[in-house]
């Protein structure tokens, strides 16, 4: 499978099956658009019909030639067999230390930290009863993977303390290493509790929509006044000890169908100081107001090729910025085992709610028919039936990722979006979540073509 | 070549067949900033330059 595009004068082709990404001359692109596999080494007929010099068309021809035979272009398509292994380790959890939040946010899916529930704070027991259960259910992996969610998890500081010291001397006894990762909207930033997390915390992110109007519309106080006055100060000063320390973090904002213009808020972000940034559409109902709909999609793929060309024209002039989205290591990117297996929900994955029980990932944390169990007596029954499902849901079984040119990119979306906006069925994509995927990855592609200059 | 500019000279292929889970996960929902298996790192290999360069 080939896939052919244009950026910014450039064009491009993804060979999908090996993931070698070609720039080309004009010629050599509307060449390749006439071409299926498998190729000869004698220029096709038809080629001579384009409105080009006939040696220009044999010599571009003859070097395309060269890429098939080399499998760079139209290589071939391969399988990679699954472990079939009944017992499925477990690498990462959620903890949702606080379903509870300070801050209505307009498109917040935790329904402002409730999740269809009561407010509930996570009792530091339960937070180190879900690491044992993570230890032991880790197998061989080493390196494993605690997350700090809300709600706020702020709101639940003696908690996310107790879990961290608690967790790292489990980890250290097992010979294990778990990375913490904490996210936050900032509210409850105070000097300590920054000095705090820059130490414990693997990676931090940092909730904030962008310019100060778009981030107070959307993000809120219940008692009113701006969030966006309240967290920046703080936001910067974190950024800055990670960013000098060589730590992880990120900033990151939503982006809704008020904000169709959001590489301002990318670059507003950028221009306060912060490196590492994430901006990304919501995912919410078609009705709700919010929500990216697909009459704005080729509004939002001009604004991506607006971004990537503005970060192509910023990082040659050597400022440091990266977008999150436009990420993608060519060379030393995983292996295909990781390409093929998607995001782990419900297998390598799982969330743990403030009582204790386990579900496939954050956004299924109440959904009661995707219960797994809980932390003290473990997996219940319907859980083996589920979690193997999770575990056959991939680019290989969902009938629109085998023909997608990014699934070896993507790794095949997100389940609970397909659960929860697709009727239910998980082997079906979210469109609008895939069509933005493919417009970023070919917007990162060019990207990399641009930076290789 | 006259034509054509390849960027990257290592594919899928060249990369070792581990499969060995000990990369991040990747959450692709906008609260978990969106990780795609493509911007995720490969752990295996880091630990097998490490033990080269020993
Ligand atoms: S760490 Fe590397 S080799 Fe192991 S599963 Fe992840 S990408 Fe594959
Ligand atoms: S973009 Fe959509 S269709 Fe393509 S691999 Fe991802 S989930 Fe599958
Ligand atoms: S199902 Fe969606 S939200 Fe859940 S872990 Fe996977 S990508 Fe993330």
């Amino acid at each position: 499978m080939l896939h052919t595009f244009e950026i910014g004068g450039e064009y491009l082709a993804l060979d999908v099956n090996s993931g070698a990404l070609h720039s080309f001359y004009k010629l050599a692109y509307d060449i390749c658009k006439l071409l299926t596999p498998p190729l000869t080494k004698e220029t096709p007929e038809i080629l001579y019909n384009l409105e080009y010099d006939k040696n220009e068309v044999k010599l571009a021809y003859s070097e395309l030639y060269s890429l098939y035979e080399q499998k760079l272009l139209f290589s071939p398509d391969f399988i990679v067999d699954l472990p079939k292994n009944s017992v499925i380790p477990i690498k990462a959890l959620c903890l949702h230390v606080a379903h509870d939040c300070n801050m209505r946010c307009g498109y917040c899916f935790a329904d402002a930290g409730e999740y269809c529930g009561k407010r509930e704070i996570m009792a530091p027991e339960v937070g180190m009863k879900a690491i044992d259960f993570l230890i032991e259910h880790s197998a061989k992996i080493e390196n494993l993977e605690v997350d700090f969610f809300g709600g706020e998890p702020l709101m639940a500081m003696d908690t996310v303390k107790a879990v961290t010291e608690y967790g790292k001397k489990r980890a250290a006894e097992a010979g294990k290493h778990i990375n913490f990762t904490l996210t936050t909207n900032g509210a409850l930033l105070d000097d300590e509790t920054i000095e705090y997390l820059d130490r414990e915390m693997f990676n931090l992110v940092l909730s904030v929509d962008g310019r100060k109007s778009v981030n107070d519309f959307m993000r809120r106080f219940p008692e009113g006044g701006s969030t966006y006055d309240k967290i920046m100060p703080q936001f910067k000063k974190l950024a800055e000890m990670r960013q000098q320390n060589g730590k992880s973090y990120y900033v990151r904002g939503t982006f809704t169908a008020k904000n169709l213009d959001f590489s301002s808020d990318v670059f507003h972000l950028a221009d306060c100081g912060f490196e590492e940034i994430s901006v990304e559409p919501v995912a919410l109902e078609n009705n709700h107001p919010l929500a990216i709909k697909e009459e704005m999609l080729p509004r939002i793929y001009k604004e991506y090729e607006k971004l990537a060309i503005e970060l192509a024209k910023r990082k040659s002039s050597g400022d440091k910025i990266n977008f999150f989205h436009f990420n993608v290591d060519l060379e030393a990117g995983p292996c295909v085992y990781k390409r093929v297996k998607g995001c782990g929900a419900g297998c390598e994955y799982l969330a743990v709610t403030p009582p204790g029980a386990l579900f496939p990932c954050h956004q299924f944390a109440g959904m009661d028919n995707y219960k797994l169990g809980n932390i003290y007596d473990g997996f219940n029954d319907e859980s083996a039936q589920l979690r193997k499902k999770f575990k056959s849901t991939n680019i290989y079984t969902k009938p629109e990722c085998q023909n997608c040119f990014a699934k070896f990119f993507c790794g095949g979306g997100c389940v609970a979006a397909s659960v929860k906006y697709e009727g239910g069925d998980m082997s079906k994509c979210y469109h609008i979540g895939c069509e933005l995927e493919r417009k970023r990855l070919e917007c990162a592609l060019y990207l990399q073509a641009k930076l290789a200059e | 070549m006259k034509n054509i500019k390849t960027i990257n000279k290592k594919t899928y292929s060249d990369t070792t067949f581990a499969g060995c889970g000990e990369c991040r996960s990747s959450c692709q929902s906008a609260c978990k900033t969106s990780c795609t298996v493509a911007n995720q790192q490969c752990e295996n290999k880091k630990r097998l330059n490490k033990d080269n360069n020993k």
